[in-house]
């Protein structure tokens, strides 16, 4: 029992954080937004080069893993940077496609996906994928199977603009009849979670540091208790997704992920609400930076997997378990 | 990164839960805060005692087993899955041991500490006075020189379980002309029963005695009950081994048994939708809380501080348990109106959780200023 991330893993954190806290993320955020994708493909392919989806690659298929602890410690820090494009669904397709019954797809894409050369997004059970405008590997789960879709329709605007919904063409290569999805959406839900934290950690920090600057009264406002308490709430909550978050990744148990999911997904949100609120009006503006984390926590919020159906899950694993789960 | 327990601690565990099958009382014992069920709960210490499961984490030497801080954590899961009673002397074995390892001498700790694990001597924590709360510092009562030793008058409050406990711990204020009210503080034990001290008990909500009133006049103490050099008594007081206080006040252990006790409420109720969510966060937040311990226990086995993040821990539990609580008492409808029930009493003392130990008002002020960094001031 040493339930702590090891200097290594801690290491690799630091050093994602310090890179793209150098990349400008927000002004990457700002051209993904308006579907230019050139600097967001660019820092894909750092993303990549740091190792971060070949994480969710096997070894066979020129990967690294699957390694859940670090690839949770990566997308804390690429949520925490708001990081645009579609990072869960990679990893998703990645686990979905080495799950197939036929190994053929598997060794066809998955080192592409491995090295950051391709990038793949995913219609799970619905009809939208996110940014199927720039995914080179579309999968669409549907009826027969899993399908690699020719191409994708009209971009929806979502509320957080850095999220781009497409919904994919109709047809395409039938990659596998009735995929194997329960890992694969235990990996999404895992990263969502993840990304959702760092979400939360961002939210908590730049507020920090905006009430200790902002002053009104002749004092900081952060000097306030009302303000204060409001953030030593939001610190609470994110300090207790974080261990949910890790013991997930160590079990990868579906109750424990779902467990996870709600948690930090409900604490960053959280964290947004008391971010908007002690900006005051500047933030409620699209264009101050807040903007990119505020709305973000609103979508991963329902992102794979409601709160509703997270703790639905959590009971279930408790009522076959009789109580002595955790 | 590892959460699962070497093969030792699971025979530590087991060796646990093994005793606990064969002792713990079928029956629940009588509220703790009466006087039938606080001699009740006296002998459940002594049965826990005489096999060295009443302070596991202590040496040998003292009663204890010399467990680490996780196999604590493992006793005290297996503790309340059993469904074992409450504490008697939690006040002295969580506050007042932790603090004469660190400061107390050979002799203090030879005298206290064996009966305090057989539950021979109960201890009460006489901190809180009538002016002094949340600002503990401004606390008035005094302790005079005297011919070899100390004479305390002045009156205590809140006193937990004083109304049936044998002695009791405080500070008391031994230079009132020190410059600063953190000074001129010195910490000691004194005995309950002794001339000069007047016991009120106070009924709590239920109007159970839970906490009591001292009077105390010229109330003699002898020097060999002083806690550390005099004068000393803030610094160790609120050091009382700062940070394993903080993971020992309210163990895991015990609101994973209660989730589960609402968990199986819940379906005993024919798991009514309109409580799922708030079952659910119950049981996410019991392990998120084992989980955090887990995670700071593992820290500070590394030797680091862990400081301010009690404060952290001790919002969560305390509002957590309220909301366990509040929702066991929704499910029974009618039924949890009724204040003679397990359920009930629980719910009573849950209530308390966000006032005592430092209320949440104070922690989050600790929190947003000392981890969050944020300016002091107006409060
Ligand atoms: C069940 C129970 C058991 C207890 N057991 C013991 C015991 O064994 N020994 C012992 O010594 N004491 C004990 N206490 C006392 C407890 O420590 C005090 O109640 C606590 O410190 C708060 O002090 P107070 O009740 O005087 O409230 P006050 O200090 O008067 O506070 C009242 C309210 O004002 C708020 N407040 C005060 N100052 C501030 C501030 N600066 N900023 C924001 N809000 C503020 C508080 O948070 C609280 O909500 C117990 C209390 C309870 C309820």
């Amino acid at each position: 029992m040493r339930f702590l991330l090891d200097p290594e893993q801690r290491a690799f954190g630091d050093s994602l954080n310090a890179m793209l806290a150098a990349a400008d993320t927000p002004s990457v955020v700002r051209d993904w937004s308006r579907g230019e994708h050139a600097r967001g493909r660019a820092l894909w392919s750092r993303i990549a080069e740091a190792g971060v989806f070949a994480l969710a690659v096997a070894e066979a298929y020129e990967g690294l893993g699957p390694r859940p602890v670090e690839l949770a410690v990566a997308f804390v820090e690429l949520g925490r940077h708001a990081v645009p494009g579609p990072l869960v669904e990679t990893v998703a397709a990645a686990i979905l496609l080495a799950d197939l019954a036929d190994p053929g797809p598997a060794e066809r894409l998955l080192p592409a996906l491995a090295s950051g050369e391709a990038v793949a997004t995913l219609a799970w059970k619905g009809p939208y994928a996110l940014d199927g405008d720039v995914a080179t590997t579309r999968l669409a789960l549907t009826r027969p199977g899993l399908l690699l879709s020719p191409g994708h329709g009209p971009v929806r605007p979502s509320l957080d603009p850095a999220r781009r919904l497409t919904p994919l063409e109709p047809g395409g290569e039938l990659l596998g009849r009735d995929p194997a999805t329960a890992r694969a959406l235990a990996y999404a839900r895992l990263a969502t979670a993840a990304q959702a934290l760092g979400v939360g950690q961002a939210l908590l920090d730049r507020t920090v540091a905006h009430v200790g600057r902002r002053t009104q009264f002749g004092v900081p406002i952060g000097s306030f208790q009302a303000v204060k308490h409001r953030l030593a709430d939001a610190r609470i909550g994110l300090e207790f997704a974080r261990p949910l978050l890790f013991g997930a990744a160590l079990t990868m148990a579906p109750a424990d992920i779902a467990a996870a999911k709600v948690t930090a997904c409900e604490a960053a949100y959280a964290a947004a609400r008391t971010a908007l609120q002690l900006h005051g009006a500047i933030g409620y503006t699209a264009e101050y930076d807040l903007s990119l984390w505020l709305t973000k926590a609103r979508a991963l919020r329902t992102a794979w997997g409601e709160p509703d159906v997270c703790r639905a899950e959590v009971l279930r694993a408790h009522a076959l378990s009789g109580d002595r789960r955790w | 990164m590892d959460l699962t327990h070497s093969p030792a601690d699971e025979a530590f565990r087991a060796e646990a839960r093994a005793w606990l099958r064969a002792h713990v009382p079928p029956d629940p014992l009588p509220s703790l805060e009466t006087g039938e069920g606080f001699a009740a709960h006296r002998a459940w210490e002594a049965e826990l005692a005489a096999d060295r499961w009443s302070a596991v984490n202590w040496p040998a030497a003292y009663g204890g087993r010399d467990a680490t801080l996780v196999r604590w954590l493992l006793f005290e899961e297996e503790y309340y899955a059993a469904g074992a009673p409450g504490r008697v002397n939690q006040n002295g074995v969580s506050l007042l041991a932790p603090t004469l390892f660190d400061h107390g001498t050979e002799e203090q700790r030879a005298r206290v500490l064996p009966p305090m694990a057989t539950g021979e001597v109960v201890w009460a924590q006489a901190w809180s006075e009538p002016e002094a709360g949340s600002d503990l510092a401004s606390l008035k009562s005094r302790a005079r020189r005297a011919a070899g030793g100390w004479l305390l008058s002045g009156q205590k409050t809140w006193s937990s379980r004083a109304a049936f406990a044998d002695r009791a711990f405080g500070l008391f204020r031994t230079d009132p002309d020190a410059p600063k009210p953190h000074q001129g503080l010195t910490y000691l034990m004194f005995d309950l029963r002794a001339p000069g001290v007047t016991v009120r008990p106070i009924a709590r909500l239920d109007g159970r005695p839970a906490f009591a009133e001292l009077f105390l006049d010229e109330v003699f103490v002898p020097d060999e009950d002083v806690i550390g050099e005099p004068g000393q008594g803030w610094r160790i007081a609120m050091s009382t081994a700062g940070n394993e206080r903080g993971l020992m006040l309210r163990s895991p252990g015990r609101f994973l048994a209660s989730a589960g006790r609402l968990h199986r409420l819940w379906q005993a109720q024919g798991s009514p939708e309109s409580t799922k969510d708030r079952v659910a966060d119950a049981l996410i937040g019991a392990r998120a809380y084992q989980l955090f311990t887990f995670a700071a226990a593992s820290r500070f086995l590394d030797g680091e501080s862990l400081g301010p993040e009690s404060s952290v821990n001790k919002v969560f539990w305390s509002e957590y348990d309220i909301a366990l609580h509040e929702t066991a008492l929704d499910l029974l409808g009618t039924e949890g109106e009724l204040a003679d029930t397990e359920w009930a009493e629980r719910y009573v003392f849950s209530l308390s959780g966000p006032i005592y130990a430092g209320t949440n008002e104070i922690q989050r002020d600790i929190i947003a200023e000392r981890l969050l960094g944020l300016p002091k001031g107006r409060r």
